[in-house]
């Protein structure tokens, strides 16, 4: 099952070499969450809209490798923005994929900005 | 491997074995228990509440496993006759021989029944064991058939009282006989005594004090008891609690040094005469005492435990604590230290208030100043307190009287001053031999995160309990000190309680997260206190999951239960359990058009799993059509009524049981609620529907119907309590109303009714002070709230389906119409199953 893993890898602005158009602003709920496709990779992008800020990372729960984390609840601990989980509540950083309720696998997570309304993820190639 | 062998199983044998299996050497020996009582060790101290409904089972003190996960040989209804001290063996009553390296005596002590004349007649009883309780039981009720109702108890000690309420509690006259002045004599004075017979005569029950009994009068059966002033009382069964006598038999068979007038001697190693010989508990006569305290037993466990495994430095105190705190016949009582201490250099603060039934007194030195012991009686609240004071040796306050009279300057400052400038080793839990220490490093050193934690590691408050206050506020101060939260709000977003909340948002009229969060909370929120706020929204707006789905919990969001491979399950609802042939047929052909796993749930529903996010909506709009709607199984909320066939159709209903199922489930139907719901109703005390497994059970009675609520299956299974008898339809369904919204008003997130309950103050009686006889004033608001919610129930499915800004988060994708590909599926039996976790 690990391999699912395998083709979700952390990426920073600096090394992206391509912003894939995931959707329009509109498609995304705010404060919420939604999954995009991109290659063989599904993605969860999340929208804060409260403090005006996007982020994405791996569909995939490391904890039972199901596609589930854009399905989850957003929220923040002490700051740091977050995402629960929708299996077992388990709850990850959306700043540095870090698990925060024990010690899983950190997820990838990937950049996301928004140009005219469109939301682009950035990946390395 | 070194074998122990311990001969008697009750709390202070099993105690033994349970401080032996924590031991670090515990590896190294093998254990062998034997026990003549035909179950494992049971709670004694609390042995009344057998008639209070609890079972054998419920008071027993370890699991069935127990003993066998922790490779321990018991051998229950096994009585050993004879100890073999020269060839270090023991043999039972069938004549099987165990040897042992160490054997540890924990036989206990059975009742003492005085030598009257006459005590051999029938309806004459004992007060021990399950099996005497038992008897008393069944000797009661045919008195009853007979018409016949008087019973008194001999001994008007603590025992003798607990037998007497539970006598009482089974419909009979109570009479307590006490040879003694007093009551409780060896804890209480006579000022004491008044006020405890004062409250307790209220409570129906009748004393007689200062009445030797000569002899018991009756031919074959008891009739009546004479005492040797003369007078009589006439009475039908007879209770004897005048005190214990340690189980010495075999002991003195093999020569062991016994006392005068029974116990087996022991020195501080709780060593007996012979070197390889214990003896703990009730049977062990120390500082030529017998012990009849469950606290010293654990004390001489411990100490038993730690000589075997040699730990030599652990030994018996030389004075032990006697004080005890208890609730007798719904009257609080406590006796500490040197209660009954009278003399010239002791100084005495008595406190006395009739009206209110209290009644308080100190002892207190006069030359060092300090608490050498004292009784409460009817307000023991100040117990811990002044416990601590008296067992620490504290200098008391300037003007002492405070100490029961409170603190009459208005600065709320405890008699104590902070729980946390007791010294370190002041013991909290007796019971169970745990210090202030213990308890506050468990939280300082990480192992244990609140109350809950500390009890199940510590143990502190397992025995009587009364010490858990202190424990609370230890913990919590601890807590506090190390900068964490201690109070119960939500999470770090609000610093509030689910009822303040609820309050704010009624009060506010707030329709939207974001407006609470702005002006009451702090951050982004989170998982936790997002669905509350919807759940509480819901309960105040008779609002649906649809409103504000970011808020949601994930499974309210998609109106679905997610599953093991974050598929869905699909529940319509099936009001009662009772559907048509033609519905069921409905139901089949949708679960094999989109082929689901089919399943019967427990709540007499179908449900359908496997469902891929996309595949919702279609299948709800076949259910719909086919005259379905939303079940609800996926929410915090009304689940199912469930109901057994009742008199429409079963030859013993007594009333119909599956109409009113109906009639419930439709009326809390979609009702939104801290936790989920569950209700049954049977149609006769056969209980086919198991409804006092749930929320709200309803069994139908001669003449009406018997209403129980707060009970659950699950974890802690918990039987529902009786709320209301023999009450009509109307009344079921208004004390209901009132119930249900009185719970979602007040209970904690995720807090089902039983727990709910158990934390309520005063419990199943408060409950019933405001449901029924209205005691906070809020009935007609509880009715008329629930009135606006059952007649706004919107199915949420259907409204889903007809909207199509809802309808989007039903896509997997966002930017594609396919679906989740990383979806396995593998057959099972004829059905299919999610491809198993690796």
């Amino acid at each position: 099952m690990e391999e699912i893993l395998e083709i979700y890898k952390t990426t920073t602005i600096e090394n992206v070499t391509i912003w894939f158009e995931a959707g329009k602003v509109s498609d995304f709920l705010k404060n919420s969450g939604a999954c995009i496709k991109y290659k063989n990779k599904q993605i969860a992008i999340f929208n804060f809209e409260r403090k005006n800020a996007w982020y994405a990372c791996q569909n995939v729960c490391p904890h039972k490798m199901e596609m589930v984390l854009s399905r989850g609840m957003t929220g923040d601990q002490n700051g740091v923005p977050k995402i629960a989980c929708p299996m077992h509540k388990k709850t990850f950083s959306l700043d540095t994929g870090k698990n925060l309720d024990g010690d899983l696998t950190p997820i990838a997570i990937y950049p996301v900005k928004i140009e005219d309304d469109n939301v682009f993820v950035g990946f390395v190639e | 491997m070194k074998k122990v062998v311990v001969i008697g199983n009750g709390m202070v044998g099993y105690k033994f074995c349970e401080k032996f299996v924590a031991s670090e050497k515990f590896h190294n020996y093998k254990l062998t228990v034997f026990g003549e009582e035909p179950r494992r060790a049971y709670d004694r101290v609390h042995l009344s509440e057998y008639y209070a409904g609890k079972s054998a089972e419920d008071l027993s003190l370890s699991s069935t496993t127990w003993y066998e996960e922790n490779n321990i040989d018991l051998h229950i209804s096994e009585m050993i006759t004879k100890i073999n001290k020269k060839e270090k063996a023991v043999i039972n009553h069938r004549g099987e021989k165990y040897s042992y390296d160490y054997l540890v005596l924990a036989t206990g002590s059975s009742a003492f029944v005085p030598p009257i004349p006459g005590v051999e007649k029938e309806g004459v009883f004992v007060y021990r064991t399950i099996e005497d309780l038992e008897a008393i039981k069944y000797y009661a009720k045919k008195l009853k058939s007979e018409g016949k109702n008087q019973a008194a108890v001999l001994g008007g000690g603590l025992l003798g009282l607990e037998a007497a309420n539970a006598v009482k509690e089974l419909g009979l006259q109570a009479h307590v006989v006490e040879f003694a002045p007093r009551l409780m004599p060896r804890q209480l004075d006579q000022g004491g005594s008044d006020m405890l017979k004062a409250k307790i005569e209220e409570l129906g029950l009748h004393i007689h004090l200062g009445k030797q009994t000569k002899n018991i009068e009756g031919d074959h059966v008891i009739e009546g008891l004479k005492y040797v002033d003369g007078s009589e009382l006439k009475v039908d069964m007879l209770v004897v609690s005048a005190g214990i006598r340690p189980r010495d038999e075999i002991a003195k068979e093999c020569k062991l040094a016994t006392g005068i007038r029974g116990g087996i001697i022991v020195d501080n190693t709780m060593k007996t005469s012979d070197d390889h010989i214990y003896a703990i508990g009730e049977v062990a006569l120390y500082n030529k005492m017998i012990y009849g305290l469950v606290a010293p037993g654990y004390d001489m466990a411990d100490v038993a435990v730690s000589q075997i495994t040699g730990n030599t430095k652990n030994i018996m105190k030389a004075d032990i604590d006697m004080s005890t705190q208890l609730k007798l016949i719904g009257t609080e009582v406590a006796s500490f230290g040197n209660a009954l201490h009278e003399g010239e250099n002791v100084d005495t603060i008595i406190y006395k208030n009739k009206r209110k039934g209290i009644y308080k007194r100190i002892n207190i030195s006069k030359e060092s100043s300090k608490l050498l012991g004292g009784i409460l009686v009817g307000d023991s609240s100040d117990y811990n307190s002044l416990f601590q004071i008296y067992n620490t040796a504290m200098t008391l306050p300037e003007n002492p009287e405070d100490l029961i009279l409170g603190n009459r300057n208005d600065d709320n400052s405890s008699l104590l001053g902070d729980v946390m400038d007791l010294p370190d080793d002041a013991q909290i839990c007796s019971c169970e031999s745990v210090s202030k220490n213990v308890i506050c490093s468990a939280i300082q050193d990480g192992s244990c995160n609140d109350l809950g934690d500390v009890i199940s590691c510590t143990k502190a408050g397992t025995g009587c309990g009364g010490c858990k206050p202190m424990v609370k506020d230890l913990v919590d101060a601890t807590l506090k000190s190390l900068g964490r939260k201690v109070n119960d709000i939500i999470c770090e977003h609000f610093e509030y309680n689910r009822q303040e909340l609820f309050d704010i948002i009624k009060l506010k009229g707030y329709r939207k997260y974001n407006q609470i969060l702005d002006n009451y909370g702090k951050g982004d929120g989170c998982e936790v206190c997002k669905p509350v706020i919807a759940s509480i929204m819901a309960s105040i707006y008779a609002d649906t999951a649809n409103e504000e789905t970011t808020i949601q919990d994930s499974n309210d969001r998609f109106l679905a239960n997610i599953q093991r491979n974050g598929t869905y399950s699909v529940v319509p609802r099936i009001p009662g359990g009772e559907i048509t042939p033609e519905k069921l047929i409905a139901l089949g052909k949708i679960g094999k058009k989109y082929d689901l796993y089919t399943k019967i749930t427990g709540g007499q529903r179908v449900d359908f799993f496997g469902a891929r996010l996309d595949q919702l909506p279609k299948i709800w709009e076949d259910l719909i059509n086919y005259g379905f709607e939303s079940g609800h199984a996926y929410g915090k909320s009304l689940r199912t009524v469930k109901s057994c066939v009742g008199s429409t159709w079963c030859r013993y209903g007594m009333d119909e049981s599956v109409s009113f199922a109906i009639e419930l489930e439709e009326r809390y139907k979609g009702l939104r609620s801290p936790h989920k719901i569950k209700g049954g109703v049977s149609g006769c005390i056969r209980e086919c529907a198991e409804a006092r497994c749930k929320d709200f059970g309803v069994i139908a009675v001669e003449g009406g119907w018997n209403l129980y609520i707060c009970g659950n299956g699950g974890a802690n299974p918990k039987h529902a309590e009786l709320l209301a008898e023999q009450i009509d339809n109307e009344t079921v369904i208004r004390y209901l109303d009132r119930f249900l919204m009185f719970y979602i008003r007040t209970a904690a997130p995720l807090e089902r009714t039983a727990k709910w309950l158990d934390k309520l103050e005063g419990g199943i009686e408060y409950l019933k002070q405001v449901i029924i006889h209205n005691k906070l004033d809020i009935v007609e608001e509880l009715e008329s709230e629930m009135k606006t919610l059952v007649g706004s129930f919107k199915c949420e499915w259907t409204q889903a389906i007809q909207d199509k800004e809802i309808m989007k988060r039903f896509n997997h994708f966002v930017n594609s119409d396919e679906t989740d590909n990383n979806l396995v599926f593998v057959p099972l039996r004829d059905q299919k199953m999610p491809e198993p976790w690796k």
